[in-house]
């Protein structure tokens, strides 16, 4: 016990605060990573950048939506995929408290919406039409749900107003709230052995697009206000009656205190941007090549010196 | 429990109080019926919005004060640095972190060596075999990195659980007042959903390996501090009365008196506190706990059910080894050598295992397959255990049963029965608990189980709580139903108690996430998903207690059975299960806790209770709601916990079992 208390004086005394200096800190910059590959790879990539950049860099297992509150406090230096449509509320609440900024977007689109593997066409080949959709809804039919067909939404807390848009546009299905990606892609997998039509909420740029193959389902096009305005879309008297953004924005965090102690590595992440295809790309070598995603992002970045060179000093 | 005291003969104390669980069965039945004709008042069916207190909110300013204006924050800000340095110490050694002190990562050879020689120390071969085929394995199957990831911060947390639940236990035998103040938080504690550790653990310890260390901490202390008070109490005047002869200091007789008198209950904890550390693998990951938890998570993220499996695999032999050489470390007795053996006699094993160490490693430093197991060196089966996975549940059979049981269980009898709970008035539903109370338990029980259901009821989120309740309630039936017999069987046997014990001990350590996905690929995004994957963790502790219970059934009784010419079902009927009967309480109540405890871990498959809610705080910074959810799950396991312990004590005092 003894042993341990001196450990612990001396731990505290070894990080006193370090002077401030003009150029990076030598402190590391924290990276966090999230649970699904594109994310991680492409932390992996650009700490790969940072450390090239001379930097030094950890990485941070933590969860999607606190993240942002971690930013906040400087215990997590950045965040490479802020999604207009899952994170953008946790973005702005944080943004309104302080303390986080916003370093940009990447030169990509996001989009998140209903959403059918491709094998649901053979028994409604009217899809990827709404009303389509509607009309064969007994085809999506369960035990629980009886003649209504249904549809399996995201986490609540994603806040994705399934329920609402059955009820503005008068369709005849079910919402069921998943509690976790994990738990759309069990109900995917499941169905896919017997090829059973599912429509769940999906997004862009994703693994699943890679393993299995499929559509979003096409609403009535998004107009601003649609989530405001009673009058915006085909029915006038509700809210949701539209499709999401077909083109949601996906940015980089930061931490505001990053630019004055690492002042280079902050330029390097300003001029960071990925297009959809490189973010497939980083996803595919994990998911599909089986890599280990440090593994993955050296590889990337060994094929795509054209993309990052000019970021980087 | 504490005993209850009392003047009336115990009998008219019964049928008073079973007159009393009637009358509040009858009021709630009534209440029921009106609400059914339509006749009860909104306000008696559920409390309005308006007197709801605004608990989540006071918490918060609470939580604010304490945090900011008292300067908590700064304090553990600066206990973070030093654990932040710890943990970057154990990191460099396991899994070679580039910090102090630039030593690491020692070789999977050598740190297999060594686990082999501290297994063959401690129980002899099959120990040495278990604990260098675990390494092994991890190291083969190309989980070495993450597995010492995982390591690294349990060395922490773990010898920091044992610290300061070792010497709040002390605290507590020493002052009784400091033992009346931590026993009903400790019950709390250990009822609290771990969610509820999660979120404060974050704020004050910073997201990363360091509030994962302390969530792990904090979750594996109490144990450690009930058995040191336990074993503490047990030391016998005899020992205590020579050590005071010989003269020894009062630090001296805890040091050289006490605390080596207690060994077996001190070990006993320390087990305990190996056990919940790796429990807690995976939750953690959820604050950033680097890993196999989140290796694990990661894989589920991306539909990888193989390598999921496989880092299932790897938690449960880690945890089977530390359990069992822990184990054995408390049957072993300390070595006493003859004066003036030779140094190198007395420290065999130290030095073959020291010789090991260096061999291994300076091997490894040749040939790098020695020092580490590369990508695509590995014999990772992920993709052949996911077709096989898949295969499995795409058999006819398979899927005939689950789409029966999805059409009968879940809408002829669970959703009905789920109804038919939330279409009970709230003031009954707190009646019919508090007449289960007083039925089993007493009066103490019963006044004890209407505050903290009241409780529940001001909280503002009385549906959620029985859609929970309706969750436990009908997983812990059905894990009755299938593990009562399982028991029963296995326990003819001495061989198959084995086996069957050995599965339990699998089933309870194997991350429960990975159970999760297999549910929904059966059952759907469905109420029986949910109650499947809590039914096999709920099912452990009733089997295991069921079997041990009747093992214990002293021999004289069976021999009389026997002798009266009972038949096999007549001696189980009538002598066996009664005798057990207390002792499988404790497994039936262990089994609600694990229930209470898996329910909140279902929110990742898609409910509508408590553990949803809980969830969803873990994404903001809602402390209070964090913790008023948290408290209401907590209360609930809690009545049910103190009812049922009290019953089977008071039943273990009237059999005269010990």
């Amino acid at each position: 016990m003894r042993k341990m208390t001196t450990a612990l004086t001396a731990g505290v005394l070894a990080l006193a605060p370090l002077a401030a200096m003009a150029e990076d800190s030598s402190d590391p910059i924290v990276i966090p990573i999230h649970n699904w590959s594109s994310q991680i790879v492409m932390s992996n990539v650009v700490g790969q950048l940072l450390e090239e950049n001379g930097n030094a860099v950890e990485y941070v297992t933590t969860d999607s939506q606190a993240v942002y509150e971690s930013v906040r406090l400087g215990d997590v230096t950045l965040e490479l995929e802020v999604w207009e449509g899952a994170f953008g509320a946790s973005f702005r609440a944080a943004m309104e408290k302080g303390g986080i900024v916003d370093v940009g977007d990447h030169d990509a689109v996001t989009r998140e919406d209903w959403w059918y593997p491709m094998w649901t066409k053979e028994s409604c080949p009217g899809l990827p039409d709404w009303e389509a959709l509607n009309a064969c809804a007994a085809v999506f039919a369960t035990a629980e749900t009886g003649d209504k067909g249904r549809y399996l939404d995201g986490p609540v807390d994603w806040l994705k107003h399934g329920q609402e848009r059955v009820e503005a546009l008068g369709m005849d299905f079910v919402v069921v709230n998943a509690g976790s990606a994990a738990a759309l892609w069990a109900e995917i997998g499941a169905a896919e052995a017997d090829k059973r039509p599912v429509v769940v909420f999906n997004w862009t740029p994703n693994f699943a697009e890679a393993v299995w193959p499929g559509e979003f389902v096409e609403f009535p096009a998004w107009e601003d206000g649609c989530d405001k305005d009673p009058a915006v879309g085909p029915n006038p008297d509700a809210l949701y009656d539209c499709g999401n953004p077909a083109t949601g924005y996906l940015k980089k965090a930061a931490w505001e205190g990053m630019e004055e102690k690492w002042p280079s590595a902050y330029a390097v992440l300003e001029k960071v941007s990925f297009t959809n295809p490189q973010i497939a790309e980083m996803a595919k070598l994990v998911d599909i090549d089986e890599m280990e995603p440090e593994e993955a992002a050296a590889a990337w970045l060994e094929d795509n010196k054209d993309v990052w060179e000019s970021w980087v000093n | 429990m504490t005993t209850e005291t009392t003047s009336l003969p115990a009998e008219r104390v019964a049928w008073t109080n079973g007159q009393f669980a009637l009358a509040f069965v009858g009021v709630a039945v009534f209440l029921t019926i009106l609400q059914y004709t339509g006749l009860l008042p909104g306000w008696l069916h559920r409390l309005p919005e308006t007197i709801i207190p605004n608990f989540a909110g006071w918490l918060d300013a609470l939580f604010n004060f304490v945090k900011d204006d008292l300067g908590l924050l700064a304090l553990t800000r600066f206990l973070t640095e030093g654990l932040q340095w710890l943990l970057d110490a154990s990191g460099n050694i396991f899994f070679g972190k580039r910090r102090w002190p630039f030593v690491g990562p020692i070789p999977w050879t050598a740190l297999a060596a060594i686990a082999a020689i501290v297994g063959y120390y401690l129980g002899g071969w099959r120990l040495a075999v278990l604990g260098g085929g675990t390494m092994v394995w991890t190291a083969l199957i190309g989980q070495w990195d993450i597995a010492m990831q995982t390591i690294s911060v349990l060395a922490i947390a773990a010898p920091l659980a044992f610290v300061i639940g070792l010497s709040m236990g002390i605290a507590a035998w020493k002052y009784a007042w400091f033992d009346r103040a931590i026993k009903p938080i400790l019950s709390v504690l250990q009822t609290l959903p771990f969610f509820t550790y999660l979120l404060p653990a974050v704020i004050f310890f910073k997201v990363g390996p360091t509030a994962g260390a302390v969530a792990t901490t904090i979750y594996a202390i109490p144990p450690m501090i009930l058995m040191t008070t336990l074993g503490l109490q047990k030391v016998s005047p005899e020992v205590v009365e020579a050590g005071k002869m010989s003269g020894c200091t009062k630090f001296q007789m805890l040091r050289h008196v006490y605390l080596p008198s207690a060994r077996t209950e001190i070990l006993v904890g320390v087990n305990q506190v190996i056990m919940l550390s790796l429990a807690m693998v995976v939750l953690t990951a959820f604050i950033g706990m680097p890993g196999l938890g989140a290796k694990l998570l990661a894989m589920m993220g991306s539909f990888k059910l193989g390598r999921s499996f496989e880092i299932g695999v790897t938690i449960v032999l880690l945890a089977v080894m530390l359990d069992r050489m822990s184990k054995a470390w408390v049957v072993k007795q300390p070595e006493h050598f003859e004066k003036g053996t030779v140094f190198w006699q007395r420290h065999k094993m130290l030095l073959i295992g020291i010789a090991a160490f260096v061999a291994f490693t300076l091997i490894s430093l040749v040939v790098p397959f020695f020092a580490e197991v590369g990508r695509g060196q590995d014999f990772s089966q992920g993709k052949e255990l996911d077709n096989l996975i898949k295969a499995f549940l795409n058999i006819e059979w398979v899927k005939a049963t689950t789409g029966f049981l999805r059409a009968f269980l879940n809408v002829q009898v669970l959703i009905p029965f789920r109804n038919f709970l939330l279409s009970i008035p709230t003031p009954a539903f707190i009646l019919l608990v508090a007449a289960f109370a007083l039925a089993l338990a007493g009066r103490k029980q019963a006044i004890l189980a209407l505050i903290f259901f009241s409780l529940v009821a001001l909280s503002g989120w009385w549906d959620r709580a029985v859609i929970t309740l309706y969750s436990v309630i009908s997983a812990v039936t059905l894990a009755a139903l299938i593990g009562l017999p399982i028991g029963i069987i296995a326990a003819r046997s001495k061989k198959w108690a084995t086996r069957v014990l050995l599965i339990c001990d699998t089933a309870q350590t194997f991350p429960s996430f990975v159970y999760l996905i297999p549910a929904i690929m059966l059952f759907g995004i469905t109420d029986i998903a949910v109650i499947f994957s809590i039914l096999i963790f709920a099912m452990v502790p009733l089997t295991r207690y069921t079997i041990e219970g009747l093992r214990t059934v002293p021999e004289e009784m069976t021999e009389a059975a026997d002798m009266s010419g009972a038949t096999r079902m007549q001696k189980l009927w009538n002598v066996q299960l009664p005798l057990a009967l207390p002792t499988m309480a404790v497994g039936f109540n262990q089994a609600i806790m694990f229930a209470f405890f898996m329910v909140i871990i279902a929110a990742f498959i898609g409910t509508q209770d408590l553990g949803q809610e809980l969830q969803r705080t873990l994404a903001g910074t809602d402390l209070g709601k964090n913790f008023v959810l948290g408290i209401c799950v907590s209360l609930m396991a809690l009545t049910f916990d103190l009812t049922i312990m009290k019953w089977a004590a008071d039943k273990k005092r009237a059999l005269g079992l010990p």
